[in-house]
């Protein structure tokens, strides 16, 4: 048994107490008027002193959180006196910068299409967000939904911000993305005659979420991982990327690389980049804990930006509802929203329902902060307050052993510090969850402003507008991974690659000194510092 | 002022704050990791660790980022293991008894020991899933395997020099490929997009002005 304080205990009987009424009398749901207002007065996007205008770069004069402008702005590791670019280590046709489930869609897509394809990842091949990813994964493949819908889903869902041209590639190509996927033997939640097994998402209209019970990332990356290993891919791992390298023309054509434990410095020369390296949630904005992986720091997007291209929507970020608030040891770790899908209410201290379950992320969260900031209704935490999740309507509504059976992650993370999911209710906060802007890029996956140098998955801006559904995330790592390892292989064929230079950066840091900007970082940052402030 | 407790990591001693799980617990004392550390979520198995509380003999296993410490934990981290993985082409593997015993016979080498459900952190039946795998249950395989995260802990343990994530992801995927049922639906959708069947739709709602679409979003009806 876990050791709630006796506040924490006290509100949990009240959570109990109104179980039964609550599971009959669902909360409404918003108007789009109440929707707005509760954004712009809680959510943290709103939160003006938070941000800062670039300086530098091709998006100067945009508005971005400290953190991320003080990467953008930040200083290269390298010298470029002293990068000698005329005797590369590797020599490929693609080069995946990443290995989530993105980079490695494109390098198995690439492969399969014939190109000389090699992946660079700071740490190991599926260290990755796409790894955690619990929910599950969209793509409107019923009898009663449509790829239409699913865009006015998505479109509406986003504030009408997406970029057309890659909103509508995602919903086309979604079912394919998991006929795929099923095809290299990924295990979905099916019925016993074939048919899958979907729920609603929060802001969805039809139930199109696919899962693979609460491991839908998991299932899905060491599936790719797998074939990357099987078709003989190579994987250079422990090695960052921290410059693109371009030709003469301007052209992207490969990336200066360093060890990670050596500091080895490596040249690999590519007819066509591929960025994948994912989010940023370890930059921690805004003092915020995070859901994401070690390794999530916003490089490519430092990249990238470095070399020209440019960003769309990088002042947006996700702020998941429901991160562990308690216990302490596992602060801001994702709760999937599959917990809400299923039936389990959000509750105040005083046990009331306070929000319809399932609106989409940013309005949900900034209720959670409402109730919390606004109108102090929420429970007093180890690292601050939070509202409850009730866990135990899920198997009253589905029947004993749905949780086991749907959510084994979310009963197994909390059941190692003695609180059982399907007895008791649990303590969530809004985590850090999702990066919605990124690299500015066209249909085919190349960025607008620099040819042969492609984006995929979460380093990608627009694809979702400012807010992203559930599971539209695991869809755009694959549909977009495979977009980019086709047309980036495509591309090569007729690539010819020009005399290597590193130029670019020694005009970006020009342009800092010309502007006076000194951010005191080296960018990439590659890890987050978690090491004890006073030694 | 918090409680603090006496952990040796690799031996050497620190002291730190009771709360704190393994992985915390390191870098409160200053290591900055770059091996042994990926989602720090329990879902990457970046993070196997070992270890042993003073004063007892029993050798116990835990991801880093999952365990708490607690006074006089021997801790030995375990970043990296060598599994066995066959590569093979999954268009052209079938699932018969055959292919294990192509790719992986030592699992037929299993004496039974079940050290590898005892190191298992994810509380699996390992051993239970290895002999499905000999016997050619996928299915069964596959199931009972599925919350595995390949941290290798179970290989670290095993006498017959088993590689179980590896054949545990074969299963998954022999099963996930050939003997799940087909899903007809998917199949439907994916060929009417490619004949067009969507396009006009499609269109349709991409070439509506911002109030229409906002409209249509707002009174769209929901799916019970």
């Amino acid at each position: 048994m876990y050791q709630y304080t006796q506040e924490q205990l006290d509100s949990m009987k009240k959570v109990e107490a109104s179980r039964q009424e609550r599971l009959s009398n669902l909360h409404a749901r918003m108007t789009a008027d109440e929707k707005d207002a509760v954004l712009k007065q809680f959510h943290p996007d709103y939160i003006e002193s938070a941000y800062e205008t670039l300086k530098v770069g091709p998006n100067k004069g945009e508005k971005v959180l400290h953190e991320l402008a003080d990467l953008l702005q930040g200083k290269s590791r390298i010298e470029t006196s002293k990068i000698d670019l005329s005797k590369p280590d590797y020599d490929v046709d693609v080069l995946v910068i990443g290995g989530g489930g993105a980079g490695s869609s494109a390098a198995v897509t690439a492969h399969a299409n014939g190109a000389n394809v090699m992946i660079v990842t700071k740490l190991r091949i599926g260290d990755a967000n796409s790894m955690m990813a619990e929910g599950g994964i969209q793509a409107a493949d019923k009898p009663n939904d449509s790829p239409a819908q699913h865009y006015l889903d998505a479109f509406g869902g986003g504030h009408f911000a997406a970029k057309p041209c890659l909103l509508e590639k995602l919903v086309k190509e979604a079912p394919d993305a998991i006929r795929w996927l099923s095809d290299l033997g990924v295990m979905f939640d099916k019925t016993a005659t074939g048919e899958m097994v979907t729920t609603h998402g929060g802001g969805t209209s039809r139930k199109r979420m696919h899962a693979c019970k609460d491991y839908s990332g998991a299932e899905i990356m060491r599936t790719l991982r797998d074939e990357v290993l099987n078709r003989g891919i190579p994987v250079v791992d422990f090695t960052a990327a921290i410059e693109i390298i371009k030709d003469v023309e301007g052209k992207a054509a490969g990336a200066v690389l360093q060890n990670m434990e050596t500091g080895e410095i490596l040249i690999a020369k590519a007819k066509t980049v591929v960025i994948a390296t994912g989010g940023a949630g370890r930059l921690h904005y805004q003092g915020f804990p995070t859901s994401n992986h070690y390794g999530a720091t916003a490089d490519g997007l430092v990249l990238a930006y470095r070399a020209g291209a440019s960003l769309l929507y990088a002042d947006t970020l996700q702020y998941h509802p429901t991160g562990a608030a308690e216990p302490t040891q596992i602060y801001g770790a994702l709760v999937t929203e599959k917990v809400r899908s299923l039936g389990a209410q959000l509750v105040n201290k005083n046990g009331e329902a306070f929000v319809y379950s399932l609106e989409t992320r940013d309005v949900t969260a900034s209720t959670i902060i409402r109730e919390c900031k606004g109108r102090g209704n929420g429970v007093k935490t180890t690292d601050g307050e939070g509202v409850w999740l009730d866990t135990p309507m899920i198997d009253i509504i589905g029947g004993e052993g749905t949780i086991e059976k749907r959510i084994p992650a979310m009963m197994r993370m909390f059941g190692k510090y003695g609180i059982d999911i399907r007895k008791e209710p649990i303590l969530i906060y809004p985590t850090l969850h999702y990066q919605n802007g990124g690299i500015d890029i066209e249909a085919d996956g190349q960025t607008t402003k620099i040819e042969n140098l492609y984006v995929a998955g979460e380093a990608v801006g627009g694809i979702h507008g400012r807010n992203r559904l559930m599971g539209n995330s695991l869809l755009d790592i694959i549909v977009f991974g495979r977009n980019a390892g086709k047309y980036a292989s495509e591309k090569c064929k007729t690539v010819e690659v020009k005399e290597l230079t590193l130029s670019h950066v020694d005009a970006f840091n020009k342009e800092l000194s010309d502007a006076g900007v000194d951010t005191g970082k080296v960018s990439p940052q590659l890890l987050p510092n978690y090491k004890r402030q006073d030694l | 002022m918090e409680k603090m407790v006496n952990v040796y990591f690799f031996g050497k001693k620190y002291s730190v704050p009771q709360s704190l799980t393994i992985m915390k617990a390191m870098e409160y004392a200053g290591y900055q990791l770059i091996r042994g550390c990926g989602c720090r979520n329990g879902f990457c198995g970046a993070c196997a660790t070992l270890y042993r509380i003073h004063g007892k003999t029993e050798l116990k296993t835990c991801l880093a980022c999952q365990q708490q410490v607690e006074e006089g934990m021997y801790v030995a981290t375990l970043p990296f293991f060598p599994l066995v993985k066959q590569v093979y082409d999954i268009q052209k593997v079938k699932p018969t008894e055959q292919i294990m015993m192509q790719l992986y016979p030592e699992i037929y080498s299993c004496i039974g020991c079940n050290a590898c459900t005892k190191a298992c952190p994810q509380e699996l039946k390992t051993m239970q899933y290895i002999a499905y795998a000999q016997r050619g249950e996928y299915a069964k395989c596959a199931e009972e395997s599925f919350d595995c995260i390949m941290c290798g802990l179970c290989s670290s343990r095993c006498p017959a020099g088993i590689s179980h994530p590896q054949v545990a992801i074969l299963a998954r995927r022999l099963y996930g490929k050939y003997i799940a049922p087909e899903c007809k639906h998917l199949l439907d959708r994916v060929a009417e997009i490619n004949e067009g069947k969507h396009d006009d739709s499609m269109a349709d709602i991409m070439n509506k002005s911002l109030e229409e679409q906002k409209a249509l979003y707002n009174s769209r009806d929901i799916e019970k």
